[in-house]
């Protein structure tokens, strides 16, 4: 077992190292060995899978010793269980096929082993972060998957916005890392050095987990700061900038990083340390959650670069499994997470396909390209519909579940109305979005026809994995029959597991099944309202849009210009910080600098001139000079006897010797 | 009179004196070398009378065998110096080598 998980979570590093050392002297640059590795991967993960279907419940755990101090002693360990193994599928397959996608993708690329080197090493971290059984681990994963993404966003770094973007994304995620890094040590300080996860949810769950901080409970507290580090990575709320930005990186990159895996960590996280989060901390997740879906949509709703409405779009259900967690509908969050990974991924890749063939990613520039790419459009159509919640697709399971959840809450819970709204309006936007994305790269007429006239159809490593992909957006997957039933199946023993630990069961089964039916009905309606209206918008009356813009110029010029987000956050933050900075660096060059360094000049140099004088008189002039002069002196005079006459020699010997004698004779 | 150990230490340092004054006054190197000899055999005299009279066993005796040995050898290679000296130089007086003073 253990060589299994070490063969499957070492091969892409051991992959990402030769590339990274020999990339350029293999054979087509080595694009085949990560493509292999990954595939070893992903057919261990697999075969765990496999596993897990057959047993229904797959635990497996082990520790050895990494650092050990005096009376504290941190492991590495893995831990293998149902959610897990779901993480490894879903890292494995969607990395898997965006190496294969990058292989055409990137064709030609003078930087081409490098990619692949850092795509593998992205790999890596991720199983790394989903396989540790520990905290401190998580975190050092964590930060390195950080790092990958910010090498991948600015893998063109020639490119000022693209080294821009990856800094940004870099120091944002870091202000929400801090928080995730305060809350581990706040847990750490707590429960008196406990990092493995079951350590420490026995811990809260025997209720020794107490103390308040300014009237709130620790516990609390702790979860909050934890989020806050899903925050970052997950793009929530007032941290989500980062990602559109990101686009800057090569699409396949957008595809896996920021679209399918590494923003999903967030939440992956979140579900990992379910049992932590008190009701209060899952009201605050909840709520920004909620709000993140919401928000973003709207934003996504008049953008035209087509990759930043995927961004825009990944950030609202980023903000969904969010708010499922915090509702308590923590396996639908789950699963939506797994789900979203599929079929967001596949949209990413259809992007990356169009923007392959038209080399521009302005939808205004697209249109009518659904004749010259048509595994394009029927996958990115395939995707489009699941993502929008139609039945028999693999997001209408999974949204059906959170809506049903949120529901169920908001009726146990009528003051926490606004929830509820912001999930429903979002489902409408939702598909109203996608479509009009659908729509104006696809089945709008042709608006520039350079663009249009030499655009084709991608080579079969891009539409490989669009098929597969789309594949994977069916319903069937993951139900395993069309009513969901087997989908509880496959997670039953994982709920077991859950309430063995968990404090508080969440209100999820009974209250669960009342909000059902309101709940599906409720976003059909919304989704297929969704697409008919910019079936309207973007098919029927193309005009109707432009109308509307002008009638609402306030709305539409807030939406196009992202609530000025990043101009607020340059006005309230960055500049202040900027002329702070500056004033401390002017009163660090007038103070520091040349009243008290420049102070002490003239002692110093008195200092030094007095010690030096000393050095030169006393100690060079008379000690060492002066044993040398007695030294050369006292030579000169003794030279004078060596004359080099023998003869003279043993004279002076036998005239020393009678002397000697004479001495003896006399003393 | 009898010969007695007195005798013997005269002749010695008679000879030691001898080998002495030749060494240091002589300018032939074959000069210094016959003195050097003679500084030796004193020496070997004084071994054999000391054993004779005093110690009255053989180890005197065969201290004077290894000195004649010595001697020999020493000879040999003295002279060998000194006949590469003279061919080198055509000359044996001993102040014609004062290269070796510093």
């Amino acid at each position: 077992m253990l060589e299994k998980v070490l063969w499957l979570w070492l091969t892409p590093l051991a992959t990402a190292i030769i590339l990274l050392f020999l990339g350029k002297r293999l054979p087509r640059r080595g694009d085949w060995l990560a493509v292999m590795g990954l595939g070893l991967s992903l057919t261990l993960s697999l075969s765990f899978l496999l596993e897990l279907f057959q047993t229904h419940t797959f635990e497996w755990r082990e520790q050895m010793a990494w650092l050990s101090l005096s009376g504290l002693s941190i492991s590495f360990g893995w831990l293998i269980d149902p959610i897990t193994i779901l993480m490894l599928c879903v890292v494995t397959t969607v990395s898997f096929l965006v190496h294969l996608y990058s292989t055409e993708y990137l064709k030609g690329d003078p930087n081409y082993a490098r990619y692949f080197a850092y795509l593998s090493f992205f790999t890596f971290s991720m199983l790394g972060l989903v396989l540790v059984d520990n905290l401190l681990w998580l975190y050092i994963f964590w930060e390195l998957v950080g790092l990958a993404s910010y090498l991948l966003i600015g893998f063109w770094f020639e490119k000022k916005s693209a080294s821009d973007a990856a800094k940004k994304a870099f120091l944002t995620t870091r202000i929400g890392d801090m928080g995730f890094f305060i809350g581990i040590m706040l847990i750490f300080y707590k429960t008196g050095g406990l990092l493995t996860y079951d350590d420490i949810f026995k811990f809260v769950a025997q209720g020794q987990f107490t103390g308040e901080f300014l009237g709130i409970p620790i516990l609390t507290l702790a979860g909050i700061l934890l989020f806050l580090g899903a925050m970052g990575k997950s793009a929530q709320f007032p941290l989500h900038v980062w990602l559109p930005d990101a686009m800057e990186g090569p699409t396949p990159v957008s595809a896996l990083i920021h679209a399918a895996t590494m923003v999903a960590a967030g939440v992956y996280m979140v579900t990992r340390l379910y049992v932590l989060f008190t009701p209060e901390a899952q009201l605050f997740i909840a709520y920004i959650g909620a709000f993140t879906a919401f928000f973003a949509a709207t934003m996504a709703l008049t953008h035209t670069d087509i990759k930043k409405v995927l961004a825009y779009s990944t950030i609202s259900q980023l903000g969904y499994m969010m708010m499922g967690l915090g509702v308590g509908a923590y396996v639908a969050g789950f699963l939506h997470l797994v789900t979203h990974a599929a079929f967001k991924a596949c949209l990413f890749l259809c992007s990356g396909s169009v923007i392959h063939a038209t080399h521009t990613q302005d939808m205004r520039e697209m249109g009518g390209l659904k004749s010259k790419m048509p595994i394009t459009f029927w996958t990115m159509l395939i995707a489009t519909l699941s993502i929008s919640g139609i039945p028999f697709f693999s997001g209408f399971v999974s949204k059906d579940l959170l809506l049903a959840g949120c529901l169920s809450f908001v009726m146990e819970h009528p003051e926490h109305l606004l929830l509820a709204l912001f999930a429903f309006i979002t489902a409408g936007m939702t598909a109203f979005y996608m479509f009009r994305l659908l729509c104006m790269t696809f089945l709008m007429p042709a608006k520039n026809l350079k663009v249009i006239d030499h655009a084709h159809e991608s080579p079969w490593a891009m539409t490989l994995p669009l098929c597969l992909l789309s594949g994977l957006s069916f319903a069937i997957f993951f139900t395993g029959s069309l009513d969901g039933a087997g989908l509880l199946q496959v997670f039953g023993s994982w709920h077991d597991w859950f309430n063995e630990v968990i404090l508080n069961p969440a209100p999820l089964d009974e209250a669960h099944g009342n909000a059902h039916g309101p709940a599906m009905a409720l976003s059909l309606i919304l989704a297929t309202g969704g697409i008919l209206l910019s079936y309207l918008f973007y098919l029927k009356k193309p005009e109707l849009p432009q109308r509307l813009a002008q009638n609402t110029q306030a709305i539409y010029q807030t939406l196009i210009h992202l609530y000025w987000i990043d101009e607020l956050y340059q006005k309230i933050i960055i500049q202040p910080l900027l002329k702070l900075n500056t004033f401390l660096a002017d009163r660090d060059n007038r103070w520091i600098d040349q009243k008290l360094v420049d102070g002490w000049k003239p002692l110093t140099t008195q200092t030094s001139k007095g010690s030096g004088h000393f050095d030169n008189i006393v100690i060079d002039e008379t000690l060492v000079d002066g044993s040398a002069v007695v030294v050369s002196t006292s030579a000169i005079q003794l030279r004078k006897i060596q004359t080099g006459k023998v003869q003279q020699y043993v004279l002076m010997a036998i005239g020393a010797f009678c002397i000697l004698l004479i001495a003896v004779y006399f003393l | 009179m009898a010969v007695g150990l007195s005798h013997f230490l005269m002749v010695s340092g008679l000879l030691f004196v001898l080998g002495i004054i030749s060494m240091i006054s002589r300018r032939n190197m074959i000069g210094v070398l016959l003195g050097i000899e003679l500084i030796m055999n004193a020496a070997g005299l004084n071994f054999i009378a000391f054993s004779r009279y005093i110690a009255q066993d053989l180890s005197g005796h065969i201290f004077t065998l290894f000195i004649l040995i010595i001697a020999a050898s020493e000879a040999v290679v003295a002279l060998a110096i000194v006949l590469r000296i003279y061919q080198n130089r055509a000359t044996i007086s001993v102040e014609a080598v004062g290269e070796m003073k510093c």
